[in-house]
């Protein structure tokens, strides 16, 4: 995604505060982590430009906040597609097939565990338990989660997905 | 039909909102606790009703609520843990999902036993849209006072807040947890000092799993006396079980502690069966961490007795022969899976998610995925199996943190137990690479 102008629009500034607002005046350091989210959600990926807006409206070193977004494997500090499908392949996953989900998704947009798409829209990468293994096979794109995939199902998602040209982030960005 | 003491309204039309959940019978503990109780009464409850942590490691919680230091003018804290992240765990989801106000309910009593007036719930960040439920609930429970100022004219004031994390399976264990909701990387810190003295912003802080919390309501409703009667010896009460794996019916399943691990397995009403007629081979009773127990010894224990759904009966025998009930994540494996592979995978999570401040778990789990990946692909020393028992006994014992022997245990147990199907890996380079080794194993043939 281009990042041309790195600003949030007044309603998310909005929620950006409430969430501040979540902690006491000078714990407002604890904010950063779902701020992050939402300026993930924003701007498609956690830019070095997009780290210092976040350390700016959060009154942090730029240091703190780099440190933060390279910590948690939710944030793309390098960037992404628009759409990344995130296949669980833990133990109860596997045993319920998430290797033939990820090598179905490989074939089917041609490319490999952790590549995106030429045309921008779809990343895959296999992630750790997402807490569905009852539900397994499962995949999560933005917010949502998939669960109890079949290759039919596959399809699906990925017309769905191809069609809306994103998925559902943080408060429908 | 087990007791329910968490989950008897989950199939309720609607029961995620205040109106339904209120009219039944929703918020009547904390009518009672903040009307006609006082902190200490609350506390002296779930001491009496032997509740212990559900996320886990089984602490009693009475006990460690009674450990929090209590300065003059300090703010104290209680943080919910809603991390879940150890595989094989989805219950804490499931009651989040289903039944917000449940844990926003016990937020309430517990806080006010604590004398907390700020409380937080620390969730996953995966599960954004269950932080999303139960925010609405929140807001819900502001508008009709059991939050806020001076709730039901009972002098107490609650906050209540819910925070994601970002992906970070570590910041379930509780100082990560604290390190991250203060906004910073999630290392484990040192301890002492302990939470319970210094730890949210250095302020007194206890935590706990979800469905500690949870519990907590259906105590005060009964009183601690009437929990304690459920369940058997130092397992009291009722426990939420994620089941997975190969059986007909995974899903999440709250049982009376106590029955027996084969109902559990085989019961219509739990799990029901294996599927597809198939055989067990293992299983993994509380989430990947806890030892691996082969067929032989999932419903019967070393001596012979009936294994039973408790921390005691699930951890008879030791790691020699038992494992431990943990956060209650019941892994189901069928004939056809690959304990290899399995152990192999576990393996990588581990590695994965280690902060890396310790060099033997950071370099130790490493290791142990690389020898094991070996393995499983055929290109295995009979010699890496002992490499294998020896990097694990090196972790177990020597970090900062407990991921250190979560790690550790899973491989201890996997050789302890299916040794052979290691040495055939290594004999079988190119076998098993198309068949599994099945379930026949020596020691179930010539059991020693
Ligand atoms: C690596 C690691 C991960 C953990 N993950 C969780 C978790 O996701 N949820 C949880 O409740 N406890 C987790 N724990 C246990 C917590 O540290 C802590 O013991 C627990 O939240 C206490 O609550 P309880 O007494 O109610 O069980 C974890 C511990 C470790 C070492
Ligand atoms: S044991 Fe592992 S996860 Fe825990 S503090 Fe040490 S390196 Fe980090
Ligand atoms: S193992 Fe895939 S969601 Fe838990």
């Amino acid at each position: 995604m281009e990042q041309t102008k790195i600003e949030f629009p007044p309603h998310i500034l909005e929620e950006v505060n409430r969430v501040i607002q979540m902690f006491p005046q000078d714990k407002q350091k604890s904010a950063v982590i779902r701020v992050l989210h939402i300026a993930q959600a924003q701007f498609g990926w956690l830019s070095t430009d997009v780290m210092d807006y976040v350390a700016r409206l959060l009154h942090l070193n730029p240091i703190e906040v780099y440190e933060v977004a390279t910590f948690y494997s939710m944030y793309d500090t390098k960037q992404v597609g628009k759409v990344k499908l995130e296949v669980c392949r833990t133990g109860p996953c596997m045993i319920e097939g998430a290797e033939k989900i990820v090598s179905y998704i490989e074939k089917k947009l041609n490319i490999k565990d952790g590549e995106t798409t030429p045309d921008g829209i779809f990343t895959l990468k296999s992630v750790e338990c997402l807490g569905a293994c009852g539900y397994a096979p499962m995949l999560q794109a933005g917010e949502a989660y998939h669960e109890h995939l079949t290759e039919q199902k596959v399809d699906e998602l990925i017309e769905m997905y191809s069609k809306n040209n994103s998925s559902v982030n943080y408060m429908g960005q | 039909m087990s007791r329910k003491l968490l989950l008897q309204n989950d199939h309720i039309e609607g029961i995620q909102s205040y109106d339904v959940y209120r009219k039944n019978g929703g918020y009547q503990s904390v009518e009672k606790a903040l009307k006609q109780m006082s902190p200490e009464a609350v506390l002296e409850e779930v001491k009496k009703s032997g509740l212990r942590g559900r996320g886990g490691a089984g602490f009693p919680t009475g006990m460690k609520w009674s450990f929090l230091a209590k300065p003059d003018g300090v703010p104290r804290h209680l943080l919910c843990n809603a991390d879940e992240s150890e595989p094989g765990t989805f219950k804490d989801r499931y009651l989040m999902e289903k039944i917000p106000h449940l844990l926003i309910e016990g937020m309430i009593l517990s806080s006010f036993a604590l004398g907390a007036n700020s409380s937080y719930i620390y969730i996953r960040g995966e599960y954004m849209f269950v932080l999303r439920i139960l925010e609405k609930a929140i807001q819900e429970a502001y508008n009709n006072g059991w939050l806020g100022k001076n709730i039901l004219g009972s002098g107490y004031d609650l906050d209540l807040v819910v925070t994601p994390g970002a992906g970070a399976y570590i910041c379930g264990e509780e100082t990560a947890l604290i390190e991250s909701l203060e906004g910073n990387r999630g290392n484990p810190r040192m301890k002492p000092p302990f939470p319970a003295v210094k730890g949210l912003w250095q302020r007194p802080t206890v935590v706990n799993n979800v469905e500690t919390i949870a519990a907590v309501v259906p105590i005060i409703n009964h009183g601690g006396e009437a929990y304690a009667s459920i369940g058997i010896d130092r397992s009291t009460g009722t426990k939420l079980i994620s089941a997975s794996g190969n059986i007909n019916k995974p899903g999440v399943y709250e049982i009376e502690m106590g029955i027996t691990v084969e109902e559990f397995i085989y019961g219509d009403q739990y799990c029901g069966g294996i599927k597809n007629g198939k055989k067990i081979k293992a299983c993994v009773p509380g989430g990947s961490s806890v030892p691996i127990l082969p067929h032989y010894l999932i419903c019967k224990t070393a001596s012979g007795a009936d294994r039973l759904m408790t921390y005691e009966s699930l951890a008879d025998g030791g790691f020699a022969t038992g494992s431990m009930l943990g956060s209650g994540g019941f892994i189901v494996y069928d004939e056809d899976q690959c304990i290899v592979r399995n152990t192999w995978n576990f393996a990588r999570f581990y590695h994965h998610e280690s902060c890396g401040q310790c060099s033997p778990c950071r370099e130790g789990t490493g290791w142990m995925e690389k020898v094991l990946h070996r393995i499983e692909n055929g290109h295995g020393k009979m010699s890496d199996i002992d490499l294998l028992w020896e990097i694990q006994s090196k972790i177990e014992g020597n970090t900062i943190c407990p991921l250190g022997d979560a790690a550790a245990w899973p491989v201890a147990a996997a050789i302890r137990h299916f040794r052979e199907e290691f040495e055939w890996h290594v004999n079988e380079p190119v076998l098993s690479q198309t068949r599994n080794f099945g379930l026949v194993t020596e020691k179930i043939l010539n059991p020693a």
